[in-house]
C-alpha cells in the first residue's frame, strides 16, 4: 500500500501530473471574487474565509477525476482490482495520495491568498486549522464520487454535480469554524462536528468507494 | 374567486407553477409508459413473427 | 403468499395495472376535493392572510418529496441485497415523482415566503434542506442517464442513494447550525401545523392523501414503463446472439 502511495504521489508530481494546477485555480478563484464583489476591503475581509473555503473546495473538487482516471485508462486499475490488494486500501491510499498532492497545498497557500482577501489577523490561524481538518474529508468524499464516475466517458461535470451537495455538511462546518474564529466567536461546535465529519468519513466511506470501485471494475 | 387581498400574486403564482409543473409530470410518466409499451409489443410481434 | 412475489415482473405487472386505474381515480378526486375545498371554501388566516391556501400544496409536496427519498432508500437496499429488479426500478420511476415534488415544494415555498418575510429567497433551514434534496434527486437522475449498463447503472445509484441519504442528514443538522443564529424568531416553520385549526387541517389531510396517492400511481406507473424497457432491451439483445 505503501508502494501505491508513493506511485502515485510521484505521478502527481510530474509535469502534467496536476499538482500545480489545483494551486493556480485556488488563486484564480480568490482573485476573481473581487471583480465579481467589489475591491472594497471591508467587504472581502469580512467574506475572505468563505471565500477562501469556496475556492479551497473547487479546487479540490476539479482534481478529483484524476484519481482514478490515468490508472482506469490505461488498464492499471484492473491490475490493482486484481493484486491482492483489498479495494478499501485502494481507496483510502488514493484518497491520500489526493490530499496530500492537493488538499495540503492548498492549507499551506490559503494564508497567503487570505492576504488578498484582507483576511483579519486572527484568522489565519483558524483558516489554517479548518482547511487542515476539513480537506481530508473532501479528499475522502471526493474519492467516493470519483469512484461512482471513473467509467464515464467526459463524468467531470457529473462529477461535480453528485459530489458538491456531499461536500455541504463539511463546507458549512468548516467555513462556520474559520469564520467563528477570526470573529473571536465560540467555535467548539464546528470544530468538533468538522473533527468529526472527516474521522466518520475516513472510518466509513472507504467501504462505500471500494464496493462502487468493485462494480465499475465488473 | 375568493378575496385574496394582496396576497392574490402569491397565491396564484403558487397554485399555478405547481399544478403546472403536476401535470407536466403526469403527461411525462403516461406518455413514457405508452411509449415502453408499444416498443416492447412490437419488439415482440417480431420476436413471435420471427418464431414462425 | 407474502410481499415478495411482486418482485416477479408479470406478477407486478398484472397486479398493478389493475390497481392503477382506481388510484388514479381516487387521487384525482382527492386533490381536486381538497384544492376546491382549501382555496375557495375556507377563510384566511389572521396572521398569513390567503397565503395560508399555499398550504394544500405545500406540505403535501413537501411531504411526498421527502418520503419518496425514503422510499428509494428502502427500494435500493433492498436491491443491493436481494437483486429484485423490481425494487430499483421503482426506485428510478420514484425519482421523477421526487424531483418535482421537491421543485413544487420549494415554488411555493418562495411564493409564500415573499410576502411573508419580503424577499423571493430565504435561507431558511427548511428550504435550504429542500435546495439541497433537490440537488441529491438531480444527482441521482444524472447518474442513471450517465451509464449505460442498466445492471450497473442500479447498482450505483442505488449506493449513492445510500451515502446521499446519510449526508442529507448530516445536511439537515449542519444547515440548522448554520442558520440558527439568523432568523431567530423569524423562521416561520411554515409547514408545521402547529396551530392549524380544525377548518384547515381537514382539507389539508384529503390534500395530504391525495399527494401521496399520486406519488404512488406515478411510481406504479413509471415502474411499468422501467419493466418494460428492460424487457425490451432482453428480447433486443437475444434476437441480435
Amino acid at each position: 500500500m505503501i508502494a501505491l502511495l508513493i506511485r502515485d504521489l510521484r505521478l502527481a508530481m510530474r509535469a502534467g501530473g496536476g499538482f500545480g494546477l489545483s494551486l493556480a485555480f485556488f488563486l484564480i478563484v480568490v482573485v476573481l471574487v473581487p471583480f465579481g464583489v467589489g475591491p472594497e476591503m471591508s467587504l472581502l475581509s469580512r467574506i475572505a474565509p468563505g471565500i477562501l473555503w469556496v475556492g479551497a473546495l473547487l479546487a479540490c473538487l476539479l482534481s478529483l477525476d484524476r484519481i482514478f482516471a490515468l490508472d482506469y485508462e490505461d488498464g492499471s486499475l484492473d491490475l490493482l482490482a486484481t493484486s491482492p490488494l483489498p479495494a478499501e486500501g485502494i481507496v483510502t491510499v488514493k484518497a491520500i495520495a489526493h490530499w496530500l498532492t492537493t488538499g495540503l497545498p492548498l492549507v499551506v497557500i490559503a494564508p497567503v491568498l487570505g492576504i488578498l482577501l484582507g483576511l483579519p489577523e486572527q484568522g489565519y490561524f483558524w483558516i489554517v486549522l479548518s482547511l487542515l481538518l476539513g480537506t481530508p474529508a473532501l479528499s475522502v468524499i471526493g474519492t467516493f464520487g470519483a469512484a461512482l464516475t471513473v467509467g464515464i466517458k467526459r463524468g467531470g461535470l457529473l462529477l461535480s454535480l453528485l459530489v458538491l451537495p456531499l461536500y455541504v455538511p463539511t463546507l458549512i462546518y468548516g467555513a462556520e469554524l474559520a469564520r467563528r474564529g477570526t470573529q473571536g466567536l465560540e467555535t467548539g461546535t464546528p470544530l468538533l462536528m468538522l473533527a468529526g465529519i472527516t474521522c466518520a468519513v475516513t472510518a466509513l466511506l472507504p467501504f462505500a468507494s471500494a464496493a462502487v470501485l468493485r462494480i465499475n471494475l465488473r | 374567486m375568493p378575496d385574496l387581498g394582496k396576497y392574490a400574486f402569491a397565491v396564484l403564482s403558487s397554485y399555478g407553477y405547481s399544478l403546472a409543473l403536476i401535470i407536466g409530470l403526469v403527461v411525462f410518466v403516461v406518455l413514457r409508459n405508452i411509449k415502453a409499451r408499444k416498443a416492447l409489443e412490437a419488439i415482440e410481434a417480431e420476436v413471435n413473427h420471427g418464431k414462425d | 403468499m407474502s410481499l415478495w412475489q411482486y418482485a416477479n415482473p408479470v406478477k407486478f405487472l398484472h397486479l398493478s395495472g389493475k390497481i392503477v386505474p382506481t388510484l388514479a381515480v381516487l387521487s384525482a378526486l382527492s386533490l381536486v376535493i381538497s384544492l376546491y375545498w382549501g382555496f375557495f371554501l375556507t377563510p384566511d388566516d389572521y396572521k398569513q392572510g390567503a397565503t395560508v391556501k399555499i398550504i394544500y400544496i405545500h406540505v403535501p409536496s413537501a411531504l411526498v418529496a421527502i418520503n419518496a427519498w425514503f422510499m428509494m432508500l428502502v427500494t435500493s437496499l433492498i436491491w443491493l441485497v436481494r437483486r429484485h429488479h423490481v425494487s430499483v426500478l421503482a426506485s428510478k420511476a420514484a425519482s421523477y415523482v421526487g424531483v418535482v415534488m421537491t421543485l413544487v415544494a420549494l415554488i411555493t415555498g418562495a411564493f409564500w415566503g415573499q410576502p411573508m418575510w419580503g424577499t423571493w429567497w430565504a435561507w431558511d433551514p427548511r428550504l435550504t434542506s429542500f435546495l439541497i434534496l433537490f440537488l441529491f434527486y438531480l444527482g441521482y437522475i444524472a447518474l442513471w442517464a450517465g451509464i449505460d449498463d442498466p445492471d450497473t447503472a442500479a447498482d450505483l445509484t442505488s449506493v449513492l442513494c445510500i451515502v446521499g441519504s446519510v449526508f442529507a442528514i448530516l445536511s439537515r443538522y449542519a444547515v440548522n447550525f448554520w442558520n440558527q443564529g439568523l432568523h431567530q424568531g423569524a423562521s416561520l416553520s411554515l409547514d408545521k401545523e402547529e396551530h392549524v385549526s380544525d377548518v384547515f387541517y381537514f382539507p389539508l389531510l384529503l390534500a395530504i392523501a391525495g399527494f401521496v396517492l399520486l406519488f404512488i400511481m406515478l411510481t406504479l406507473v413509471g415502474t411499468r414503463t422501467e419493466i418494460r424497457q428492460r424487457r425490451a432491451r432482453a428480447l433486443l439483445a437475444r434476437s441480435k446472439g
